[in-house]
């Protein structure tokens, strides 16, 4: 991979912070969240609602609007800085293009009132300047991509002529119209059916092998996760929490977050006759606990865990943020 | 039963609720400078109408012969009894249009109320019950709106006469329709939302789901509806008047003066504009009330409308910010 | 699916069909659109059961659902609760029926007014049947039934945006559990949450189950939960019911390929195995409900697919003791 060339990572999200201004106060949505994501990775974030994780990617694509506002914290694409002043005409001409989006419903994102083949062939020919024969012939090559059978046929077509998963492969043939370099997906198959859930994974992990795209993928299942991602990183209450390569992560989750978190997900190759679940409820963001948001619900909690512990790094290249985990791991003992 | 006591007492803690929402309320008026306005000037105009007889310094119908066509004040010829002038039966100007926001505001006020009562009450039943209700309901209002409202009203108030009562019965049967077809549109909505299909399920009785269920999400909408319509009745009622089928002498309106001074206009410019000036302030403050209630009504707007606020103050306050950056390193 | 057992069921569904109208096409308009819902669904639940009700979007299983609580007009079939039939139930006698029978909301958010404090939410099913006069003799047995679901004691004064997703959930299922009903059809009830509070939700159901001897018919778009909570598993695609089977028969031995897909769709939280797992991602798209095809609903995704598949519709056949499936190839 080119990152060892380099040694540039393709995004730097460091210290990002995101606060959203509500009339019940201030909703910290990321605290501090720092992640990397190298050429031709592919980088799951996993949480809940509320974690922070849609909002991290949101701030990298300029997607924060009142009542949000970023706060702190940089957001770095090949080393320049996409927050300052200079970055603003440099976030212009990357955004769409280099790093592109797809989203949760592919219904709300698409235009119901103009076809399939308007809204790519738009693409192209405002991004990439492309007359309109050649951005055309590029559409039907996009859908052909995507694994979409009759693309001539399905240009003419209305979103509402489409199934869930036909307009989510449209979404994602825009997402790809101009050859990004990074894609980023936010719970791109959760409106859908697990059946067709399944072909669209299976679409997103041959695209990336084949294009050597870098994706960064926020869901809540950790199931999807395991499926796609090389690196995971795990999201609570505004802060990345763990962070480390799929394998290792899941065959030995280290914070008693991603522990629990990993329990609760359902198995088809286990069986039990009852779901293990996590006590309590997530904290409030609007004035989240001054040490490890995590500790109240926390089985392991100590004294400690009032105060805070930056994310540790492990040997690895795990990190993770939780100090009696940390210690209990380097020591060898299991935290039970 | 200790849970039981604790419910009670946890709901009698949360009684005061309602005054901390009008405080806050009262803060974000503040706020909105123009909202602010329309509140202010409404608050006078209906102050005004209701002691009108107690600061109107003459009775509105006097007339002196030997004090007509009196400039305002500020004219050479004016006096400070007269601070408007007169008109041209020697009644003071001032005091007509004090006395005349009570009539606006008074058919306003009936019409709004009566229309929007059979309205609402009409849209409710047509969206609820559905089927044949609907239907019958639906095509009367599309029928009525087809014909000339205004057409409608001149005939009626020709025929039977003009007086007060007419006017709030005509104008309330001119303008049911929007409320109908607001509420009906709003209930087909609120109708579909899972809250409304469990109470169903729980097994309320239709009444009890429209009352409880269906009706207080309508009151924000309708509310405002009924300010913008109150704006328009006021204005319909002054046409009326104008016309000679609304308010009839001795009473007084500001329609009616419009209406007579139009007569002195290039002798006694002040006898159409200060009613009209009135009906002009009146229009314009119920609807900044409006605009402002739709906002507060929309609790996404009424977020950004604070967010927007709140970084306005953090932009300006650079000291405020470093405070904050500097609270967060300590947290680190 | 035999009516002559000792004790007769808790709910019986027999042969229904729910059509939906959906206007009329063609040019005159001579030709009157149904959407094929639901079509010739058999199924029993025993009191103290669950029956999970496995099925994607469309497939009718929310339908059904609403057809036994009698929210739906039923086309055809016939359906009996505690060995009454209640078909075609009138308006009151469908009240009546309230007091036995709940429903569970998938959307925990839409589903309770928010304008109304918990109390109110959870003491109306008390109030309309007349339980209780006022909200005031209504505050002990709310707080139990608050305290049951594990909610503070407080919570019924409050309003529901103080309480989060999980919380507003158990205050549904107060709802629901106020009258006492034996029986709740929970439609997809911890779908839309978050994965940690999923399994409180799914346990609480659970312990509720064994203590007021309940029975559910539990709603799920995939295989993942159901399985800790059914003891019986009834798989729909596109309006019929594909496959019933006892849990360990469908997860162990499932027989239409259509339970295969479902199964092997659900993505297994281990990269390893998960890598090294057949997927069965049958490519196509579920059949237009306005024009079902001739015979076996699934042949258009269906590597198994024959000409008879296409010709007639496979009947509900039982393969072992307990496990019914519809298909001509298995």
């Amino acid at each position: 991979m080119r990152a060892a060339a380099t040694n540039t990572p393709l995004l730097e999200v460091e210290d990002l912070q995101v606060h959203f201004y509500t009339r019940a106060g201030v909703v910290q949505g990321a605290r501090g969240v720092s992640f990397q994501v190298g050429y031709g990775e592919t980088l799951g974030i996993v949480g809940e609602s509320g974690s922070g994780k849609s909002v991290s990617v949101q701030a990298v694509m300029g997607l924060i609007h009142t009542p949000g506002r970023i706060e702190g914290g940089d957001i770095r694409y090949k080393g320049r800085s996409l927050l300052d002043a200079a970055g603003r005409n440099y976030v212009r001409r990357v955004r769409g293009k280099e790093i592109s989006m797809i989203f949760q419903d592919p219904m709300t994102s698409l235009n119901p009132v103009f076809t399939v083949g308007t809204q790519i062939t738009e693409v192209l020919r405002h991004h990439l300047g492309m007359d309109r024969a050649a951005a055309r012939r590029r559409a039907v090559e996009l859908l052909d991509l995507v694994e979409i059978n009759a693309p001539t046929k399905r240009l003419k077509q209305y979103p509402h002529e489409l199934s869930g998963g036909m307009r989510q492969r449209v979404m994602i043939a825009i997402g790809l119209a101009c050859e990004p370099e990074l894609l980023i997906a936010d719970e791109p198959t959760t409106a859908l059916d697990v059946t067709i859930q399944a072909q669209i994974l299976e679409l997103l992990a041959d695209l990336q092998r084949r294009l050597r795209l870098s994706v960064i993928l926020i869901t809540h299942d950790l199931g999807v996760v395991a499926e796609l991602c090389h690196r995971v990183a795990v999201m609570y209450a505004g802060r990345i929490v763990e962070v480390g390569a799929a394998d290792t992560l899941f065959a030995d989750p280290i914070h008693p977050y991603t522990q629990g978190l990993l329990n609760a997900t359902p198995r088809l190759d286990a069986v039990s006759e009852r779901m293990v679940s996590i006590d309590g409820v997530p904290p409030d963001l609007i004035d989240p606990p001054r040490g490890c948001a995590f500790s109240p619900r926390c089985a392991h909690a100590r004294k400690g865990c009032a105060q805070r512990q930056a994310l540790t790094p492990l040997s690895d290249g795990r990190h993770v943020c939780c100090w009696c985990a940390v210690n209990d791991h380097i020591t060898g003992a299991t935290p039970q | 039963m200790t849970q039981s006591i604790q419910l009670e007492t946890a709901l009698t803690d949360r009684r005061h609720e309602w005054l901390a929402k009008l405080r806050e309320l009262g803060r974000e008026l503040w706020r909105d400078k123009a909202g602010l306005i329309g509140v202010v000037l409404m608050t006078a105009l209906v102050l005004m109408a209701l002691v009108a007889p107690w600061i109107a310094p003459h009775d509105p119908a006097e007339q002196d012969l030997t004090a007509r066509l009196r400039p305002p004040v500020w004219y050479e010829k004016g006096t400070w009894d007269h601070v408007f002038g007169t008109d041209h039966l020697g009644r003071d100007v001032l005091s007509r249009a004090i006395h005349g926001a009570r009539v606006s505001l008074l058919v306003g006020l009936l019409v709004v109320v009566l229309a929007g009562g059979f309205g609402v009450v009409m849209g409710l039943m047509a969206g609820y019950l559905g089927g044949r209700m609907d239907a019958f309901v639906m095509r009367w209002i599309d029928t009525q709106v087809a014909f000339p409202g205004l057409l409608l009203a001149l005939i009626i108030l020709a025929v039977i006469g003009p007086s007060l009562t007419t006017v709030v019965v005509v104008l309330s049967l001119n303008g049911w329709m929007v409320y109908g077809r607001m509420t009906r549109g709003a209930v087909l909505a609120v109708r579909q939302t899972p809250y409304v299909e469990a109470a169903e399920i729980v097994g309320c009785r239709w009444p009890r789901i429209i009352f409880r269920h269906i009706l207080p999400n309508l009151t924000s909408p309708l509310l405002t509806l009924a300010i913008l319509e109150f704006a328009r009745i006021v204005l319909a009622e002054a046409a009326l008047s104008f016309l000679g089928l609304g308010i009839q002498p001795p009473a007084t309106s500001w329609g009616l003066d419009v209406a007579v001074g139009k007569n002195y206009m290039f002798m006694a410019w002040w006898l159409v504009t200060i009613p009209g000036t009135a009906i002009a302030i009146t229009v314009l403050a119920i609807n900044l009330v409006a605009s402002w209630m739709r906002l507060i009504s929309d609790p996404q707007e009424r977020e950004k409308q604070f967010a927007r606020h709140m970084t306005r103050r953090l932009r300006s306050k650079v000291g405020q910010r470093r405070k904050l950056s500097a609270g967060q390193e300590a947290i680190k | 699916m035999t009516p002559t057992e000792p004790t007769p069921p808790l709910v019986q569904v027999e042969d229904l069909s729910v059509y939906f109208d959906a206007g009329r096409a063609g040019f005159w308009g001579q030709e009157r659109l149904k959407v094929h819902a639901v079509e010739g669904v058999n199924l029993e639940i025993r009191a103290g059961e669950t029956l999970g009700l496995v099925g994607e979007s469309g497939s009718g299983k929310s339908t059904t659902g609403r057809a036994i609580l009698r929210r739906v007009p039923v086309s055809s079939g016939r359906i009996w609760f505690r060995g009454k039939e209640i078909t075609h139930a009138g308006r009151e006698e469908i009240r009546g029926l309230s007091r036995h029978m709940q429903l569970v909301f998938q959307d925990p958010y839409a589903s309770l007014n928010p304008r109304l404090k918990i109390i109110d939410i959870v003491a109306e099913p008390l109030i309309v049947h007349g339980l209780v006069k006022n909200l005031h003799e209504a505050a002990a047995p709310v707080a139990r039934l608050l305290a049951r679901v594990g909610l503070p004691a407080d919570a019924g004064a409050r309003y529901p945006h103080a309480f989060s997703g999980g919380q507003r959930q158990r205050i549904g299922i107060a709802r629901a559990l106020a009258l006492k009903p034996e029986f709740i059809v929970a439609d997809e009830p911890v779908s839309a949450l978050d994965v940690s509070i999923r399994a409180q939700v799914v346990n609480l159901l659970q312990d509720l189950q064994a203590e007021y001897d309940l029975a559910y018919l539990f709603i799920a778009h995939d295989l993942a939960v159901v399985r800790h909570i059914s003891h019986r598993i009834a798989i729909m695609y596109a309006g019929k019911i594909v496959e019933i089977a006892g849990r360990d028969q469908i997860y162990d031995a499932p027989v239409h390929p259509y339970t295969e897909a479902l199964l092997s769709a659900v993505p297994v939280p281990d990269p390893p195995v998960q890598r090294a797992r057949r997927r069965i991602a049958y490519s196509g798209e579920a059949p237009d409900p306005l024009h079902p095809p001739v015979g076996c609903r699934f042949q258009s995704r269906c590597p198994l697919v024959s000409q008879q598949c296409r010709e007639k519709t496979p009947p509900l056949a039982e393969r072992q003791s307990g496990q019914w499936a519809a298909c001509w190839n298995r």
